[in-house]
């Protein structure tokens, strides 16, 4: 593929079959780095689904993903969840996976478990490299929490915060673990509208501080269209539109995925008669 | 030849209990997704029921063995289904929607309350039933020769059915389609107005009845027993439950015959000491190899 | 007060009880006949009634609640106090070693008292092995004995056949155990979380029946006896090894056996304290924040880069390692072995000792084993229905506070200095 050169994430006509039904039906996409690429569609479009593949939980039948962190193609197919992840791809879940029981800190420093000196003699002795590499992994968690603005309740178990926090926090501990792409899988869903902008802001932020690509599912158009770089639209295991926001808001096929073709039609004539 | 035929006569009889067993492991892993520890010492409640029951009759002076045995086998079945009714009731039904590790811990509990709760009211000695019944059956010859006793082939008809009854339950009663539509998605059945609660009840209680059978049975060949019989009994009918594929009733029945056959044939031709040491290994290696069994459907874990 | 409710919850529920007692309770089974205690049976009943009863009007009364209201309060207000002997444990094992040394110079103290109190610390040593897995990785590990058991054969026959020495024996015997956690845990972590309960069982079963069986190397059910240690090569034994020299000798003392049991005590009482000292360091480490994310949520670990199965794999290998190191001094403390110390009740005993004590901490595993030996000795004529009590008692934590007793308080940390 030409479009390679310049990109982060590309899969090459990715499927998946549970059984008879085809989940993901040949999806290829090319993601840039440091760009935020929004991937919509109707419900059982398979977009959690291409998370699970990118991410290792899933392995696709057929096709590559391939994932550039510097430069090189890495093929991510057959690897593990957690080596997937150690090469720089974190991600969120729709339904909230945190560390109930530990304090919100020790969630971002969980994340940072790679990073940190975790020999065990060094830990038990506390060595002086093990407490200095402890305290930069404390300085980290602080540093995101702040980009969080919940430096607060840095010390509450993260099972009791507010459903908006937890949201917030599960992004933050998904940077905690210093990933080049970050897959966030409705972050804005069952939060508030104003909870919901400044979260759109802070994935901005992402992008502009960190240079980190965000890979993003979201129902929310609104959210979508206003900070999207790239749109895929999917439909039936398939890309249906690929596009800038201004494209893919054109796309009749796009329209008809979400209405329904004799909606769309309905939709047509009442805006042309209101017109 | 004999040998052969002899051991594998023993490893169906023996099987026939483990699947009988399994079935309350299996039954109760399907609809709620956990293992229940407890099951074993149902089982060997069940023994005790049985002899209790049995010396019962003799006090009623009921003389005539099919009565006694008929009058034993009901009481057993229902007291024993009552105690899987009581240990669901108050070890697992508060802990609905609580950690992982819970409802395990509770049934640890469970297990060690019910072999001291027995161990206490009917004292540690093994306890021995004198042999009911003599009737033998020799396949072959003068020296070699197979032999199955009229209690042996009783055990397979009773095991057979208990599971033709309990298949005709599941697949074509109002109560088996409860217990399905509840294994299948709680909430939903919940919705469509079947009493879940009473509907996992139930479960414990068939599963209880099913080892009851087991209990009788196996009360009814050997004679002897203790309170510490529904430990290592337990975990066989487990093995042969995640051998034939946890959530699956075929499945459990078929684990509990090739368990029972295997170890038999084990226990003739290789060691008897090591037994149960190759039925544990043999958990290990389905668990390991095969985790959903023979018959089980994969698990599909929901992200 | 709605008393007709309550009095039909109880008559259902003392019906129930009713036929599960009557036959087990009231007909106990002699021979072929049948010894009638039915009055044993209608007491047990009319507890019932009379307890469902009670409860019945508490709940009504709102009496319950407050009841439950006032013990959370109680153990609320008591937490932090733990909370500060957890974060200060140090300090608290301090004070806790130097009351645990003087006791066997107190003038009350008896070679007895010195035996209970060393095997207090022994399952103090076990329950924190425990701890790591259960507790802190949530995994649950029902086959806890074996690693106890290879411990204590460990040390036994490395000391018949190969003729080693208490302590070549320890690192040794704790590589062995680590070895055998570590083999276990290889196909095992892999499974379903409730699959490793029952595979662990069966684990710590094969043990026992491998020790009962092997009669030429273990003994079999009768046992196999355990040189007692030396310190420095001086023997604590009344007749001693040729050209050993007698503790008491060396010291110009005349020789008496509690100098053995003192000796051992303190042995064991310093390795606790290593065992716990290990254990608070490991919680506040990364593999301990590790094991316990993994506790909380498998795949968000995972997909966060940790390796799964070797941090649980570290977790079962450590936990053996403490379980071994509790069999050596078990051993060595009691001076026999045999199979029957090595029984699941063994396990379930220290499984209850990290139930009851909250799970992961450390003062109420120590609080926890201190009450579960010291208790049944106090209460010698109710020794029997110790496991029935240990049972309940599991059923009922899980029930009302599956997190323990009292809860763990967490590092708290603050803002530009290290955590406090």
């Amino acid at each position: 593929m030409a479009a390679k050169a310049d990109s982060i994430l590309v899969t090459e006509g990715v499927s998946i079959r549970f059984g008879g039904l085809l989940a993901l039906a040949g999806i290829s996409l090319v993601m840039r780095p440091a760009t935020i690429t929004a991937i919509i569609g109707p419900n059982g479009a398979g977009k959690t689904t291409l998370f699970n593949c990118i991410t290792g939980f899933y392995r696709p039948t057929e096709g590559r993903i391939i994932f550039r962190p510097d430069g090189r193609d890495v093929v991510l197919n057959r690897l593990p969840i957690h080596k997937i992840a150690q090469l720089g791809v974190a991600r969120t879940y729709q339904n909230i996976r945190l560390f109930g029981q530990m304090s919100v800190l020790e969630n971002l420093l969980v994340a940072q478990h790679h990073f940190v000196n975790h020999r065990l003699i060094s830990g038990i002795f506390q060595t002086r490299s093990f407490r200095k590499s402890e305290a930069e992994a404390v300085e980290q968690a602080w540093f995101w929490l702040e980009f969080m603005g919940m430096e607060q309740l840095a010390n509450q178990d993260a099972g009791t915060l507010p459903y908006g926090q937890q949201r917030r926090l599960e992004v933050a501990r998904a940077m905690a673990s210093r990933p080049r792409l970050i897959c966030l899988d409705e972050p804005a869903a069952g939060l508030n509208l104003q909870e919901s902008e400044e979260l759109n802001q802070l994935i901005l932020k992402l992008r502009e501080e960190h240079g980190v690509s965000v890979l993003l599912i979201e129902h929310h158009m609104g959210v979508v269209m206003s900070i999207s770089d790239h749109v895929v639209v999917l439909d039936h295991g398939e890309v249906i539109s690929d596009g800038t926001t201004e494209q893919v808001q054109q796309d009749e096929r796009v329209i008809k995925a979400y209405l329904g073709e004799e909606d769309a039609e309905e939709l047509q004539s009442v805006t042309k008669g209101a017109g | 030849m004999y040998i052969l035929g002899q051991q594998l006569i023993n490893g169906l009889i023996l099987g026939s209990i483990y699947g009988l067993i399994a079935i309350g492991y299996t039954m109760v892993y399907g609809i709620i997704g956990m293992i229940n520890f407890a099951h074993g010492e149902i089982y060997m409640i069940s023994a005790y029921l049985f002899a209790i029951f049995l010396a019962l009759a003799g006090v009623f002076g009921i003389d005539s063995l099919p009565v006694a045995l008929l009058f034993t086998l009901a009481f057993t079945i229902i007291i024993t289904g009552l105690y899987g009714f009581t240990v669901e009731r108050m070890a697992y039904r508060p802990l609905r929607g609580s950690t992982r590790l819970a409802p395990l811990i509770s049934a640890i509990g469970m297990s060690l309350v019910l072999q001291n709760f027995v161990q206490l009211a009917q004292g540690a000695n093994d306890q021995a039933l004198p042999p009911l019944y003599h009737g033998v059956l020799r396949l072959g010859g003068e020296e070699d020769f197979v032999q199955i006793t009229h209690i042996q082939i009783i055990i397979v008809a009773a095991t057979v059915i208990s599971m033709a009854i309990l298949t005709y339950v599941i697949n074509n009663t109002a109560l088996g389609r409860a217990c399905r539509a509840t294994q299948q998605d709680r909430t939903m059945a919940n919705l469509l107005g079947i009493n879940t609660d009473w509907t996992i009840s139930l479960v414990f209680v068939i599963g209880a009845s099913m080892a009851s059978v087991a209990g009788v049975l196996i009360t009814f060949n050997f004679g002897s027993f203790n309170f510490f019989i529904g430990f290592v009994a337990g975990i066989k009918a487990f093995t042969a439950a995640v051998l034939g594929g946890i959530g699956s009733l075929p499945g459990a029945m078929l684990g509990g015959i090739l368990l029972g056959l295997s170890e038999s044939l084990f226990a003739g031709f290789v060691n008897t000491d090591y037994k149960d040491v190759f039925a544990f290994a043999l958990l290990v290696t389905v668990l390991t190899f095969r985790p959903t069994g023979l018959l089980g459907r994969p698990e599909v874990e929901k992200i | 007060m709605n008393i007709p409710a309550a009095l039909k919850d109880s008559a259902v529920a003392s019906l129930i009880a009713l036929a599960l007692f009557v036959p087990m309770i009231g007909l106990v089974l002699k021979g072929q006949s049948l010894n009638i205690q039915l009055l044993r049976a209608l007491f047990v009943v009319a507890a019932v009634f009379a307890g469902r009863m009670l409860i019945s009007m508490l709940l009504q009364s709102g009496l319950l609640g407050r009841l439950v209201e006032v013990i959370r309060k109680v153990l609320v207000y008591l937490s932090p106090v733990v909370g500060l002997v957890e974060r200060r444990s140090f300090r608290f094992i301090g004070l806790l070693l130097v009351v645990l040394v003087a006791v066997p110079f107190l003038p009350g103290s008896s070679n007895y008292l010195i035996q209970i109190l060393s095997l207090t610390l022994v399952y103090v040593i076990l329950a924190t092995g425990l701890n790591i897995v259960v507790g802190l990785a949530g995994l649950l590990d029902l086959g806890f004995v074996a690693f106890f058991a290879t411990g204590a054969y460990g040390y036994a026959m490395l000391a018949q056949y190969a003729g080693l020495s208490f302590w070549a024996a320890i690192p040794l015997t704790a590589g062995i155990a680590a070895a055998m956690g570590c083999l276990l845990g290889l196909p095992v972590l892999r499974m379903h979380g409730d699959y490793l309960a029952i595979v662990t069982l069966g684990f710590g079963e094969i043990i026992r029946i491998l020790l009962v069986n092997m009669i030429d190397i273990t003994g079999g059910p009768n046992g196999i006896s355990v040189p007692r240690p030396t310190l420095f090569g001086l023997g604590f034994t009344r007749r001693l090894e040729e050209g050993q020299l007698g503790f008491h000798e060396f010291f110009g003392l005349p020789y008496s056996a509690s100098h053995r049991y003192i000796f051992i005590y303190l042995l064991i009482l310093a390795f606790t304290v290593a065992a716990i000292w290990i254990f608070k360091r490991l919680r506040e480490m990364p593999i301990g924040r590790a094991w316990e994310a993994l506790r909380e949520d498998e795949i968000a670990c995972k997909a966060l880069g940790i390796n799964h199965t070797t941090t649980k794999l570290s977790a079962f290998t450590l936990g053996a390692t403490f379980g071994g190191v509790g069999g050596v001094f078990f051993a060595a403390m009691e001076g026999f072995i045999n199979p029957s110390s090595f029984t699941f009740v063994e396990s379930a005993i220290i499984l209850s000792i990290v139930v009851l004590g909250g799970m992961g901490s450390i003062v109420g595993v120590i609080l926890a084993a201190m009450g579960i030996t010291l208790l049944p000795e106090l209460f010698r004529e109710f020794e029997n229905y110790r496991m029935l009590v240990f049972g309940l008692a599991m059923v009922f934590i899980m029930i009302w506070r599956p997190g323990g007793l009292l809860k763990v308080r967490r590092k708290t940390f603050a803002r530009g200095g290290h955590g406090g």
